[in-house]
């Protein structure tokens, strides 16, 4: 589905990912952990092709196709979607047109922000404009739910979201992704509790520095921290 | 009124302190008379042209219809379930009338405020006078259309409305001219009362050409209790366009509201604010404006809100979008604060499209057009105007056909 080959990105001058690779085969669900500042984010933008985020070298293929100097768009309509970890707010352009733009009025919006937990009154609102932190996860979550990509992407769409919300979005995203790919971005890992993923790998300071099954990962992060990567036996060296 | 006939004289040459000085001599004053008729009657030409600016032939959709063509009046009327409830007719007719129409002729805006007042004094076209009776809700809105069929002409109106106690009701005016007319000059003298307990929402939309000029006078004057809300919509390019209007918030706990929502094109020259004078306790004031400038249009959006009541609060925002390089928009916001207690405050914002706008929503799946037209779309936002779902709509549909326009 996603395969990436010794990507190596700057933005603002600055080298953000560096050598990196990750493949994720159609219909498996992968976690990227890592640290703030790690380059998690770089890379979903690198992958949506953002200009602001110069591919150095390296290369994106998707569904076979190498995207690596496709347009935004583009890439969206091969289909892949993004729950971003901080929107923009959009004055004056409402959530619901978003919704019904992307379902092409075949799919109920109201009855997918219910799935979400989103009162169906945030349709009528500026998108993103004023709203709390897991209002904004739980709107790009359903932004994604309506756009029903090939390959969905969440940004950390745990962080900010209280406890009764974590469970509910947890699952939607979960039965969502049944039968679809899907790469999940969580620096903590809560929502793993909600989700079942095939594979996950740690982001350290722009590289890939190990990767292996889920659970084992996120239990080592737990009792470490992200340290332990760094000393991990197995970790990848970069190339 | 010969007083302020030869009041006026004296203010004849004087400039306004705002917008390119315009001499109002190379205006012509002729204008053949138009016969009266029912507006459906009117030519189709005339008829789109007026709904380009919300003015409806279709009587269901209006409680009542003033309609101007150059310095005739072609048409007045309430539907007749409303008569007694509320009146439209000439502001001429009007004060012959009623005797009191004449204590709020020039009560709130100065005839010697500048050669355009003056203008509108010595050589007066018409216009109207809306009156909304006491206790009375009107539900669907009035109507006033201003138009203007000749090229070159002058016209100059001098609109009354008094919305008696208690009273509700929504205007909308349209101002426009025939697709022929390039240049001319329209000055439009509006003065507001809106007495204990009213509320009035008053939307005007303005539809020139690149070569006219424009220069209304507005005022209003809110008692106790009373809410003033104006909107003002121009999508349309002009030559130059300046006005300032002002509510005075003179009663306890009266409400003014200002929203603008204004696109210069071409050559445009759009000087816009919008004042509140809080003098009430518990007064309350707000103005919203959103200019848009593209091509090479200049644009000065003002604002100036004055608190004289230590019970006072008012809050101005606006914001500009730049959509071209060689265009400029000016914020000009101002806040003066003459009593302790007086709670002020204002926001402006003038810029570009943002890149991350367009990137996010190209990651929806628009294209970069789709993000721009959106966008824009979304900064004229009707909404902003608080009006009722079916008015809001019409004005709406009048933005989406400009917005589709500009990119
Ligand atoms: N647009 C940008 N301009 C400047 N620095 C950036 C930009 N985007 C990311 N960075 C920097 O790149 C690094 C990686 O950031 P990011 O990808 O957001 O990390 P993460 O999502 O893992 O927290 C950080 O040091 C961040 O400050
Ligand atoms: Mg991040």
């Amino acid at each position: 589905m996603l395969k990436i080959k010794g990507l190596t990105v700057e933005t603002a001058g600055k080298k953000v990912l560096e050598n990196v690779d990750l493949e994720i085969p159609e219909g498996e669900v992968h976690v990227l952990f890592g640290p703030n500042g790690s380059g998690k984010t770089s890379l979903i933008m690198s992958i949506l092709g953002f200009p602001n985020y110069r591919v150095v070298s390296g290369e994106i293929l998707f569904k076979g196709v190498n995207i690596t100097s496709m347009p935004i768009d583009e890439r969206v309509e091969l289909g892949i979607g993004v729950a971003f970890q901080n929107p923009p707010a959009i004055r004056g352009v409402k959530l619901g047109d978003i919704l019904n733009r992307l379902t092409e009025g075949e799919v109920d919006a109201w009855k997918l922000a219910e799935s979400v937990n989103l009162p169906t009154e945030f349709l009528r609102r500026d998108l993103n404009l004023g709203f709390s932190g897991g209002e904004l996860k739980r709107s790009e979550i359903l932004q994604v739910l309506a756009q029903e990509p090939g390959l969905a992407i969440f940004d950390e769409p745990d962080s900010g979201v209280d406890v009764e919300n974590l469970e509910i979005v947890g699952k939607a995203i979960n039965s969502f992704l049944d039968g679809r790919s899907g790469l999940l971005i969580t620096h903590l890992g809560h929502i793993l509790r909600y989700i079942e993923a095939d594979e996950a790998h740690v982001l350290i300071n722009g590289s890939i520095a190990c990767s292996g099954k889920p659970i084992k990962i996120l239990s080592q992060i737990m009792k470490e921290g992200y340290r332990w990567c760094e000393r991990c036996p197995e970790a990848r060296k970069p190339r | 009124m010969p007083r302020s006939k030869e009041a006026a004289l004296r203010a004849k040459e004087r400039s306004s302190k705002l917008g390119p000085d315009l001499d109002v001599e190379s205006f012509s004053r002729d204008a053949r008379p138009w016969a009266p008729c029912p507006i459906s009657g009117l030519p189709e030409d005339i008829l789109r042209q007026a709904l380009s600016v919300g003015v409806r032939v279709d009587e269901g959709k209006r409680a009542g219809t003033y309609f101007q063509m150059d310095h005739s009046v072609v048409f007045q009327g309430v539907q007749r379930a409303l008569e007694g409830k509320t009146e439209i007719m000439s502001t001429q007719e009007a004060l012959q009338k009623y005797g009191w129409v004449g204590d709020y002729w020039w009560k709130i805006i100065d005839v010697n405020q500048d050669k355009y007042t003056t203008l509108a004094e010595l050589k007066w076209d018409q216009g109207y006078f809306i009156r909304i009776f006491e206790g009375q809700k009107v539900d669907l809105p009035l109507q006033a259309c201003l138009f203007i069929s000749k090229d070159n002409l002058n016209q100059n109106v001098h609109n009354l409305i008094v919305a008696e106690p208690n009273s509700e009701v929504q205007i909308i005016t349209g101002c426009t001219i025939h697709p022929d007319v390039k240049r001319g000059l329209h000055v439009g003298i509006t003065e507001f009362f809106v007495k204990e307990g009213a509320k009035l929402t008053f939307t005007m939309v303005h539809n020139w050409a690149q070569d006219f000029d424009v220069r209304p006078r507005t005022a209003a004057l809110l008692e106790d209790n009373a809410t003033f809300v104006n909107n003002y919509v121009c999508l349309k390019p002009v030559k130059s366009l300046q006005m300032y209007p002002v509510a005075y918030c003179k009663g306890d706990n009266s409400r003014a509201r200002f929203n603008a929502i204004f696109y210069g094109a071409g050559n445009s020259y759009l000087d816009i604010g919008s004042k509140v004078i809080l003098q009430g306790a518990g007064s309350r004031g707000e103005v919203i404006a959103r200019a848009l400038a593209s091509d090479s249009a200049q644009i000065y959006a003002r604002g100036l809100l004055v608190g004289e009541h230590e019970d006072s609060k008012a809050h101005l925002e606006c914001r500009g979008l730049l959509l071209s390089d060689d265009a400029s928009i000016h914020a000009i916001p101002e806040l003066v604060a003459r009593v302790k207690g007086t709670e002020l405050s204002h926001e402006a914002a003038v810029g570009k499209i943002a890149g991350d706008q367009i990137r996010y929503l190209m990651a929806r799946g628009f294209s970069e057009e789709e993000a721009q037209s959106l966008i824009v779309r979304g900064f004229m936002d009707a909404s902003i105007l608080g009006l009722p779902d079916a008015l809001e709509s019409e004005i709406k549909k009048i933005i989406d056909i400009t917005a589709k326009r500009i990119l």
